[in-house]
């Protein structure tokens, strides 16, 4: 028998040069890689976790409406300025179609989400940035929706909650969204004199021009575990002083430790605290 | 001149400093102040107080520097977070005293490094802006060279801002826009104008209200008409309540970008 033409016996599950043989089918939706660690999670489980990874605690991005919807008391919230809606204001190359890509990617008109709800009983302004939207860049009408979020609340003397997450104001609008920065400083300041309370929530990631106005004026401000929270990106900083960044580096514990975030709150525990904190501030009935 | 020529005019080492409109507006009068009082002293931030005419002002620039020794020094004039504080410190101690406060900006922007992030340089930015809106006394920013995002909002909260024919004031360096855009920074040029950087565009869009002629160092006239007409706003100005003055301050930010509800 000549060695070398031995031949297998083909095994009918492993006809590998069959192309139509059936594997088990896995819908792409049923599973989720953590990036963290690795570990393949059923999309379910993540959900039912709030989004947060049952193995080692990696907190997935959320979308905005999730978000509100995880926060807000059951059918609560309320919608402002639903209908804002960016134009190429300065008549930027490719602005307009790049608009129309993200409405139809996020399901959503800008990168902010504002309205009113209920947080364990109170009543709040809440305002959540989207990442899904160009990054939760800083437009002319986004810095107008949280201006307007923060007049309401100054008018109506509510506490407000923001969620912060952006990668900077918006190149595509050139020097109207850097105006943005202070319009929506101007408004944190009138709502903080007149006594209320602003809580922001940072998360993944919180950086540029939004991290240089409403991001960082919150009376207190709290971080999602891991959620990178910078001025400059990692990247332009180590383009500027060419050397590598440590691991760490602007995560939220490393901001912690040098004194510019109050609190890293696990996502699973953010209600429950934002509620105490509101109730120390004496919204909603206080507990004798 | 096209927008890059303007940047690139903007950004030449011949044009005058800070230092050098301090100088010529306040001469002999000016007294600089230094640190913020809680870190250091940044000297890519230059401030103190001083006699515009009659009139005592507080005064304070982002300094690049005007040769090689003092622009390594003045770290070029990129702020760090103390540089901003130390802004702010002068500012308060102006408004305790009634003064009204010049900024004149020129930078490339707030220093991106270890340090400036560890310190805080969003949380410095930030506070500027806030408080800046509510400052109870007249703010005038003068733009004499680079504008740069963060870095020069961060000194320009005022009620007015006037730039120079040749600065420019952007969210984003062309450079870096061309590059996170069209993943090529060699088309800088196309960024620039499509940016609308200049002054001529700026004053265009509502975000400036004057476009001044540019004094060369030596021209004495040029420098005193432009302290008649700084002192002439400040005139006015301290003439206003600071309640309703900075009431004012935040509708002229308030109407950019203003949507009809």
């Amino acid at each position: 028998m000549d060695l070398f033409t031995f031949m297998k016996p083909k095994n009918e599950l492993e006809s590998s040069d069959e192309k139509d043989v059936k594997k088990p089918f896995v819908p792409d939706e049923m599973w989720e890689k953590c990036p963290e660690c690795g570990t393949l999670l059923l999309t379910t489980d993540i959900e039912e976790n709030m989004r947060v990874c049952s193995k080692c605690n990696h907190h997935f991005r959320l979308n905005a409406r999730d978000r509100i919807n995880m926060t807000a008391d059951k059918d609560t919230f309320v919608e402002m300025d639903a209908d804002f809606e960016s134009t190429n204001i300065i008549g930027f190359p490719d602005y307009d179609e790049k608009l129309e890509k993200n409405k139809k990617k996020s399901g959503e008109k800008e990168s902010v989400i504002c309205g009113t709800c209920k947080l364990g009983g109170i009543d709040i302004v809440i305002v959540s940035m989207n990442s899904e939207f160009m990054m939760g860049s800083m437009g002319t009408v986004t810095g107008d929706k949280i201006t307007r979020a923060f007049e309401y609340a100054t008018e109506h003397k509510l506490p407000i909650v923001v969620f912060t997450v952006s990668g900077g104001a918006r190149m595509q609008e050139g020097i109207l969204s850097l105006m943005q920065m202070a319009k929506t400083s101007g408004a944190v300041k009138m709502h903080s004199d007149a006594g209320l309370l602003y809580i922001t929530v940072l998360t993944d990631p919180t950086s540029g021009g939004v991290t240089a106005s409403f991001a960082m004026e919150g009376d207190i401000i709290l971080a999602e575990p891991k959620a990178l929270i910078a001025f400059a990106g990692p990247r332009v900083i180590e383009q500027t002083i060419r050397q590598k960044l440590p691991k760490d580096f602007q995560t939220a514990e490393f901001v912690l430790q040098k004194g510019f975030v109050d609190k890293v709150v696990d996502r699973r525990y953010l209600k429950e605290t934002l509620t105490h904190l509101l109730k120390i501030h004496n919204y909603g009935e206080v507990e004798k | 001149m096209s927008a890059f020529e303007k940047v690139a005019a903007a950004r030449s080492t011949k044009k005058l400093t800070s230092v050098d409109y301090i100088n010529a507006l306040f001469g002999e009068s000016f007294v600089e102040l230094h640190g913020d009082r809680n870190y250091s002293d940044d000297k890519a931030v230059v401030g103190g107080v001083g006699m515009l005419n009659d009139m005592p002002v507080t005064v304070i620039g982002l300094e690049k520097g005007r040769n090689t020794f003092e622009r390594m020094e003045r770290n070029f004039g990129a702020a760090h977070p103390e540089g901003y504080r130390k802004a702010l410190r002068l500012m308060k101690q102006a408004e305790k005293f009634h003064r009204p406060i010049l900024t004149f900006v020129d930078t490339s922007g707030a220093f991106c490094g270890i340090g400036a992030e560890e310190r805080g340089q969003g949380h410095a930015i930030a506070t500027n802006l806030m408080e800046m809106m509510a400052l109870k006394t007249p703010i005038l920013a003068v733009f004499i060279g680079e504008g740069g995002s963060g870095g020069a909002i961060a000194l320009a909260v005022a009620d007015e801002v006037w730039m120079m024919e040749n600065a420019v004031y952007s969210v984003i360096s062309p450079e870096g826009c061309a590059s996170i855009l069209w993943k090529d920074s060699s088309k800088a040029a196309e960024a620039a104008e499509c940016l609308k950087l200049t002054a001529k565009d700026l004053f265009e869009l509502g975000v400036i209200e004057r476009i001044l002629r540019e004094p060369s160092n030596d021209d004495r006239k040029m420098f005193e008409s432009l302290k008649l007409l700084i002192c002439r706003t400040f005139e006015k100005n301290l003439s206003i309540p600071g309640d309703e003055l900075a009431k004012m301050r935040y509708n002229r930010f308030r109407k950019i970008g203003k949507q009809d509800a």
